[in-house]
Order: C-alpha cells, then structure tokens, then sequence
C-alpha cells in the first residue's frame, strides 16, 4: 500500500511484509481509537443541542438525538442571549485587528533595527506569561475609576493589549524571513520607509499575518476571565453567558450545550479554512513549519 | 507624512510606541499598582491609604488558604503536565508515519485545543454527571452495574475530573508540536533502529531526544505556565469546590478580589505572583535563548 515498509521488512521477503502490515492495521487501529476518544466530547456536546429534553434527561443516556431539531438554538436567539456571540465577534475582531497592526509595526522595529536590544524583546515576551488573574485586579479598579467597566473600549484595549506580545513575537519571526535586499532596492528606488513597509514588508508577510492573527482572535475570543471581571451586561461575552446557566442543582443543559456549539462554530470555521498556517502558530513560532 | 518630519532616526520609535504604551498599561501599571495598594489599608468598604506597612504581606505568610491554593495548583500541574507530554509523544510517534486519511485525523486531534477551556469545562461537566452523562454510563458496562459516581462533588473524585479534562484539552497541543518537531529529526538517522526496542530506546535518547528537545521545552514552558494560571477549567468544574478543596492560585485570587473585596489584600497577592513569575519566566527565556 502506501506504507513505506521499515526496510527490513522488502529484503526478507513475504512473512516480514506481512508483519509489517499488521504492524500498520495495529497503528491505525490504535490512532482511529484515540480520535474517537478525543473526539467524543466535542460530539457530546453538539448531540445534546440537538436533544430534546426528555432526551437530555433520558437515563440510561441516549446516544444519539432522534431528530434534528433547533429548538435549543431557536431560544437562545429568542431570549437574545444569542447577541453576547456576536459581542464576542466585535471584541475579538477589532483587537485582533489593532494588536496586528501595533504589534507588526513593533516587530519590524525590532527585527530591523533592533530596537532597545535584547531585554526589550525578552521583556515583551514575559508579558505574554503573566497571570490574566493578577492584572484583571489592579486593571479592574483602574477601569472603574475611567468608567470603562462593561464597555467595548475597555475588552478592546485590554484584548490588543493582550494580544500584542504573541504577535510581536511571531511576526519577527516572519519579518526576519523576508531577504533584506527587497527593502534596500524599494528605498534607494526612492520609496520612504513608510512605502517600504506598506509595498514590500506586508505582502511578503501576508501568510504570517494571517495564521498570526487567527490565533489573537481564538485567544481573545477564548477569554473568560477578563470578560467575567470586566462586563455586567451590555458587553457580554458568550463564555461568561455560557456560565450563566450552571445552577446549584438544575443547570440549563440545553442551554450550555447550544450556546457553547454556536461559541465554538465560528472558531472551527476559521481554523479549518486556515489549516496550514496552524503548526507554527500554536507553538508561538517554535517549529518553524 | 511622519517620516518627512521625522527622519530615519526616529522611525523605529514611531512603529514599537503604540505597542509599548499599551503593554506598559497592562503591564506595569498593574505591578506598581499593586505594590503602592499593598502597603495600605484598602477594602471596598473602607478606602484608608495610609501607609501600612508590610502587614498584608506578612498576612500571606499566615494565610494558609493561599498556600492550599498554592500547592492545588502544583499538583494539578505535576500529574498533567508529564501525562500530556508523554501522550502527546506517544501519539506523535503513532502519527508520524503516513497512514490513510492521516491529515483528517490529526485535524480531528486539534479540535480539543482551539475551543474555549470554559466550554471544555462545560462539556465535562455535562459528560461527568453522575446519571445522565455518558461516562458513568460507560463505567457501568464494564463495572457490570451501574455507577452513581459524583465527579464534581466526591473529594477523591474532583482532581481526577479537572485532570481528566486538562489532558484532554491539552494533549493535543503537546501532539501538534511533537509532530513537527519529530518530522523535521532525519528519518535516515532513526529508520536502522525501529526494527527492535533496545535499539529503538538508544536511538531516541541520543538521536530524537536532542533534535526535537529545544522544541519540547517552548512547549513545556507554554504548558507549564498555562497550567500555573489555570482558572476557566476549574471555574466551570467546581467553582473552587467542594469547599476550597479545588481552589488554584488564580481562583483564590479572583475569591479575594471579587467576592471578598480585599483590595490591599489581592493586591499584595497579586504582586507575590507576579513577582514570582517575572523571575522564573525571565530566567527561563533567556536559558533557552527564546529572545533570539
């Protein structure tokens, strides 16, 4: 088949090939059983939003909905909790799209001129380890004093903020890709630096630019904290919304299960059409792939 | 316009300014804040800023609810942080070679990591519970009677449930990075030694080890952190719970701030953890040359 023998196994002739191949019906049985393992959950949880609920509340459980119905969905929407989705669009849209431009510009100054040295890069990057728990704090009070508590401005600042380390960090990385002498031609033919970097940086980049900012937007639109500390009503996020409907003793499970597939959908979406781009960005540009 | 005003010289500074001022607003300013608010007497029912001394700080040696949290959150880290990565190797082995429909399937594997870690919660809240969630289910078929097993609730129960859904979020990033890193090692190195185990050990140990070892320590780093703050996992588990028993450094803080309302208090642990972090991480990267 298409399996690459282990060598030994083409010299020895008939008995070796066909260890080998039960060597691979072994491997692949192995792998297909770890994908339903791990895929089983994330399918849980799309069945039960399709569930009625006398099948959520079916014991033993029942496997699978008998229909498809939207109920479940049709609620969220009716009840207008379904807008703290689309909260969570806004929000991660616009960071995303600040923390790409300030943090590109801040890459190529470090990745061309080497701005502020070493310290500066390693003091950008420690600011993408630091606990969202001991900044939401002081950030908090400091957005009460500003009145920026459940407003856009305020998750939109703090997101791009947020954002920024990872971007500038990856996007060097890119930037450092791009042969120097493209930029030295475009400025003696007379572009300004500003041109250069329009002209010849961006579209050489464009590939890093946008697996880059595909992950700011999963990481903000992932968030959970900042958003819980951050916003009362208006602002909403749909991981805080998804909270919501846990009680003490009846949680609201169709609730949680449609309102997380419709949090979740979107990321789907822009992940499998950006499959490729997706090694180096969730290892923040450890394997160069 | 600006670089007619402004010459080359300048033009560095104009580009990294916006991003500085914005990581200093989330960055330091937190830190100053609060180290100043420490020092002082502060709750959201009483606003006295004199200066207190190190009263707060020497309450959070006292505080043994801080140091629970603490060690809650290195025990999660210590069982999951080596499962995943062994997993994840394992797995990344199983995956190395070509088999059909090889890329859905690792595609499929991703799915865990890119969802938010609430609705990873979430999901495992619903898959534990004690009657109509299918694990139990499943345990019943092999146990041979059926299990009431309350995962969220039972104190031997809860950490196995928190791990349980950490590995399983998680894992696949340790996979995805282990992958790459394990298709770049020459394969005209290792291939002599697949054919048995004795060999196949000392090929990994002086062969893949080093190659795919500066990948793997970015990736534990990553983790390891992550791990160090985790807080949605818990928050849509247990809350904390039952009683404190689950509580991590991230939940207590949260706790102090937002439901206690100990300003001068969570800003004095705020800082501890901050301070804490700044050191290692800082070592960290420089060690591992992550700056270049």
């Amino acid at each position: 088949m298409g399996y690459q023998a282990h060598g030994a196994g083409k010299m020895t002739g008939v008995p070796f090939h066909r260890r080998a191949e039960t060597k691979l019906a072994l491997r692949y049985l192995t792998a297909l059983l770890l994908v339903v393992i791990f895929v089983f959950p994330i399918y849980w949880l799309f069945a039960i939003s399709f569930k009625t609920p006398g099948e959520i509340f079916a014991f033993p459980p029942v496997w699978y909905p008998k229909s498809i119905q939207f109920n479940n969905y049709a609620v969220l929407f009716k009840d207008g909790d379904a807008k703290t989705v689309g909260n969570s669009l806004v929000l991660a849209s616009v960071s995303t799209f600040f923390a790409m431009i300030f943090g590109t510009a801040a890459a190529y100054s470090l990745a061309r001129f080497k701005t502020g040295g070493e310290n500066l890069a390693v003091w950008i990057i420690s600011q993408r380890m630091m606990p969202p728990v001991a900044i939401a704090f002081p950030i908090f009070l400091l957005y009460v004093w500003l009145g920026w508590v459940d407003t856009y401005i305020g998750l939109i600042i703090l997101y791009t903020a947020f954002g920024l380390p990872y971007v500038i960090w990856m996007m060097r990385g890119y930037i450092e890709d791009i042969p120097l002498e493209l930029e030295e031609s475009a400025l003696i033919d007379g572009c300004s630096r500003w041109e250069v970097l329009w002209k010849v940086v961006f579209p050489m980049a464009r590939s890093g630019l946008f697996a880059t900012a595909v992950f700011t937007f999963v990481f903000s639109w992932n968030d959970f904290l900042f958003a819980l500390v951050l916003t009362r009503t208006e602002v909403i996020t749909y991981t805080v919304q998804v909270t919501h409907y846990f009680g003490g003793q009846s949680n609201f499970w169709s609730k949680i299960a449609a309102m997380s597939v419709l949090g979740t959908i979107p990321v789907f979406i822009t992940v499998a059409t950006l499959q490729r781009y997706l090694v180096r960005g969730i290892s923040m540009g450890a394997v160069k792939g | 316009m600006a670089a007619i005003v402004h010459p080359d010289r300048n033009f560095k500074y104009w580009l990294i300014s916006p991003a500085i001022f914005l990581l200093l607003l989330i960055g330091l300013f937190p830190l100053i804040f609060s180290l100043v608010v420490s020092f002082m007497r502060v709750t959201m029912l009483e606003t006295d800023t004199s200066f207190a001394g190190f009263v707060n700080f020497v309450q959070l040696f006292r505080d043994g609810r801080l140091w629970q949290s603490l060690a809650h959150t290195v025990l999660i880290m210590v069982v999951a942080l080596p499962i995943e990565l062994l997993l994840g190797l394992a797995m990344a082995y199983l995956f190395l070679d070509r088999m059909p429909g090889r890329q859905i399937l690792v595609s499929l594997l991703m799915l865990p990591t890119i969802i938010s870690p609430i609705v990873a919660g979430a999901t495992w809240r619903l898959l534990l519970d004690n009657r109509y969630g299918p694990i139990n289910q499943i345990i019943g078929w092999f146990a041979g009677h059926p299990v009431p097993a309350l995962w969220t609730v039972n104190p031997t129960l809860v950490y196995p449930a928190i791990i349980f859904c950490e590995i399983w979020q998680w894992t696949p990033f340790m996979f995805l990075i282990l992958l790459a890193a394990l298709s770049n090692v020459d394969r005209s190195l290792t291939e002599a030694a697949e054919i048995d185990g004795a060999r196949f050990w000392r090929s990994f140990r002086y062969v893949v080890l080093p190659a795919i070892f500066p990948v793997m320590s970015v990736a534990i780093l990553i983790r390891g952190l992550d791990l160090f703050r985790i807080f949605d996992i818990i928050w849509a588990l247990t809350t904390g719970g039952p009683g404190t028993m689950t509580e991590t450094i991230s939940v207590y803080t949260y706790v102090q701030g937002f439901k206690q309302f100990e300003t001068s208090y969570t800003a004095a642990i705020a800082f501890l953890v901050i301070a804490l972090l700044t050191v290692v991480v800082t070592w960290a990267i420089r060690r591992m040359g992550l700056a270049k």
